[in-house]
């Protein structure tokens, strides 16, 4: 069986603007602790992790229209790996983002997407951080 | 000048194999001296039987519930309390050699701050710790140790047994003459293997600070944690075929599994192999395929470990006698949490509240120049009142974020300061199994109530008598004569069982 990790976080911030950063599949060390540096091309993206090692990745989905991206780490580790970055709007200008992980070896899901339970808490770090500052003096 | 501390840990070393604590396969005559000339422990329990939440106790002085290490994989935070910082803000020297595991080992992305130090050649400062100098139970990962053996004698590093398999989960492969599970055979030469590490470096740190010096080391050893792989020229000490089996192991199998089935479900589950609960024992393995040679040959290795280990302190304490601080120094001595051991046909460890991994080896030789007399102490004590026995040696008062007391040097001094129970913690959560249990040691007894998990309705107790029942055989959860007991047990647990921090920090790494 599929290991399976999912996080989720609330963030106080429109979908759109949410996803304009967590869609664009060259912007993921921005946000993701321990990621520190992505090249894309075409399909083809490669992470840079903290201690150095190289990641390859095919992106296999980035739908503007449902806000999901989807991409799998092409490491021989893997007999299946899957990550789904969804921003769901919530309609109150807010939006619920939701990061998966399923891969087999199932330990793997864990490796992988413990990360992501960080990744979401910066994200919505800077997000928020970002609405205050953009929000004119005396109006929050 | 103060009191000076050596604070000696192991891994997964159960009461049973040292010979002050009755042990007779491996011979530990350094520590059996230092029990003799100090106060030995007859019920120190752990507040979690796993690693990570079981040091967080230690270094926090906090039950499981509060630190919120609540399970393997969920890291301290780098600003949690710590004795450590503590002690340093108190003038003293502070180090940890060894293993720390405070944060997980599994970290791809460089995230934990334990996990970089080696890499970029430094040393600390974390948690208070000045130095620290890591490692764990083999050649793989970023620690000190694995980094200084790549370096310096790459072609051992191969030796070791592979502690987790092609799926990253723990190693199921069996080796040794009975093949096994984690039962290896390490070439590496005796004097590059990490206990003999540990007590170098231990040695190092020691020499270079000056004699006026006050200091903290956490000397903290990998073993005898398995993999079973000590060096093979260690091996021959200790005959497998001539070690006896654990009086808690059950040849005849029907009764064991009568035992098992007697326990609450997931005993009987993960013996036949139809439940992984949890990460820390091989996922592949099936306890009933577990020989009697098999355990046999695997207590005889841990013997070995423990015998190793045991003469890595007596180099320690000669090179801190050499410098002229043997009348102020502390030692005290414990491991996280225990082994199974062969009892009842298990290995390794899990969701079992049970003596073979509840009872642990503790050892406090005070200061001679403290003059604190020799003893035994049967009162229930636990690892969350080593931080405020550290405080006490130190002469600092105990935090008020710490929830033990500091060690009571005797049995009225532990009746006198309400050293009544002990109370250990188990929750885990592994891809859709969840595990919970919680636990008190008091007045003889020992009774776990498990909370609604995906194995438990909430139903489920265990309830032994620890005087009448040594080897937890008579589950009397459901005795109705026992049935007041039970309710005072369990009452008494919730009324000192703290909350469970929230939020719930969470799962970052299998371990």
């Amino acid at each position: 069986m599929y290991g399976t990790i999912r996080h989720e976080i609330r963030i106080n911030r429109p979908a759109a603007d949410v996803w304009a950063l967590a869609g664009d599949a060259a912007k993921l060390h921005h946000w993701f602790p321990g990621i520190t540096d992505c090249t894309v091309d075409g399909n083809q993206r490669v992470i840079i992790t903290g201690s150095g090692a190289p990641m390859p990745e095919e992106i296999l989905v980035c739908d503007n229209t449902q806000r999901r991206f989807q991409y799998r780490l092409l490491l021989p580790i893997f007999k299946h790996h899957r990550g789904t970055i969804d921003v769901i709007d919530l309609g109150d200008q807010t939006c619920l983002v939701v990061y998966s992980t399923e891969a087999d070896p199932r330990a793997m899901a864990l490796v992988i997407g413990g990360g992501t339970a960080g990744a979401l808490r910066e994200l919505k770090r800077q997000m928020e951080r970002q609405m205050e500052d953009d929000t004119p003096e005396g109006t929050n | 000048m103060g009191r000076k501390i050596l604070f000696i840990t192991t891994d997964q070393q159960r009461y049973d194999t040292l010979g002050c604590n009755g042990g007779t396969i491996a011979r530990t005559p350094v520590i059996d001296a230092v029990a003799a000339q100090g106060v030995r422990y007859e019920r120190a329990h752990p507040q979690s039987v796993v690693c990570m939440p079981s040091r967080s106790t230690m270094v926090t002085g906090q039950h499981v519930s509060t630190h919120g290490v609540w399970m393997n994989g969920v890291a301290l935070p780098e600003d949690a309390p710590s004795v450590a910082q503590v002690l340093h803000d108190a003038g003293y020297r502070t180090a940890i050699i060894g293993k720390p595991h405070f944060e997980p080992f599994l970290d791809p992305f460089a995230r934990f701050a334990e996990n970089g130090f080696a890499g970029k050649g430094t040393f600390g400062p974390h948690r208070g710790f000045e130095h620290f100098e890591s490692a764990t139970h083999g050649a793989a990962g970023p620690l000190h140790y694995a980094r200084w053996l790549l370096a310096n004698h790459p072609e051992t590093v191969g030796m070791f047994y592979p502690v987790l398999d092609g799926s990253l989960e723990v190693n199921a492969m069996g080796g040794g003459d009975t093949g096994a599970p984690q039962a290896w055979v390490n070439n590496i030469p005796r004097e590059w293997y990490h206990t003999d590490w540990v007590a170098d470096r231990t040695i190092s740190w020691l020499e270079s600070l000056p004699v006026d010096d006050d200091w903290f080391c956490w000397m903290s050893f990998p073993d005898p944690h398995h993999p079973w792989d000590p060096p093979a020229s260690e091996v021959g000490r200790i005959d497998w075929r001539d070690v006896p089996l654990p009086a808690g192991y059950i040849e005849d199998a029907s009764e064991r599994e009568a035992v098992l089935d007697a326990k609450p479900r997931h005993f009987r589950a993960w013996y036949d192999g139809r439940l992984v609960s949890n990460y820390e024992a091989p996922a592949a393995w099936v306890p009933a395929t577990l020989t009697a040679d098999q355990i046999r040959e695997t207590t005889a290795l841990n013997a070995v470990e423990c015998e190793l280990i045991d003469e890595a302190i007596g180099r320690v304490l000669a090179a801190v006698t050499a410098r002229g601080w043997g009348d102020d120094l502390d030692i005290v001595f414990t491991t996280d949490h225990g082994e199974l051991g062969g009892d009842f046909g298990l290995l390794f460890k899990g969701p079992y509240h049970v003596e073979g991994l509840m009872r642990l080896p503790l050892i406090w030789r005070p200061a001679p120049s403290s003059g604190i007399a020799p003893a035994v102490v049967g009162k229930p004590v636990g690892h969350v009142d080593l931080a405020p026995t550290f405080c006490a040696i130190a002469g600092v008062p105990a935090s008020p974020w710490m929830e033990g007391k500091a060690l009571p040097v005797n049995d009225a001094d532990a009746a006198g300061r309400g050293f009544e129970r002990v109370l250990t913690e188990w929750d885990s959560e592994l891809f859709g199994v969840s595990v919970h249990l919680r636990t008190i040691t008091r007045d003889g007894y020992v009774c776990t109530t498990y909370l609604p998990g995906s194995v438990h309705d909430g139903s489920e107790g265990e309830l032994y008598s620890l005087i009448d029942d040594p080897l937890q055989r008579v589950n009397r959860w459901n005795d109705p004569s026992l049935t007041s007991l039970q309710s005072d047990l369990i009452a008494d647990l919730w009324d000192h069982q703290p909350p469970m921090k929230s939020p719930l920090p969470g799962v970052e790494a299998p371990v």
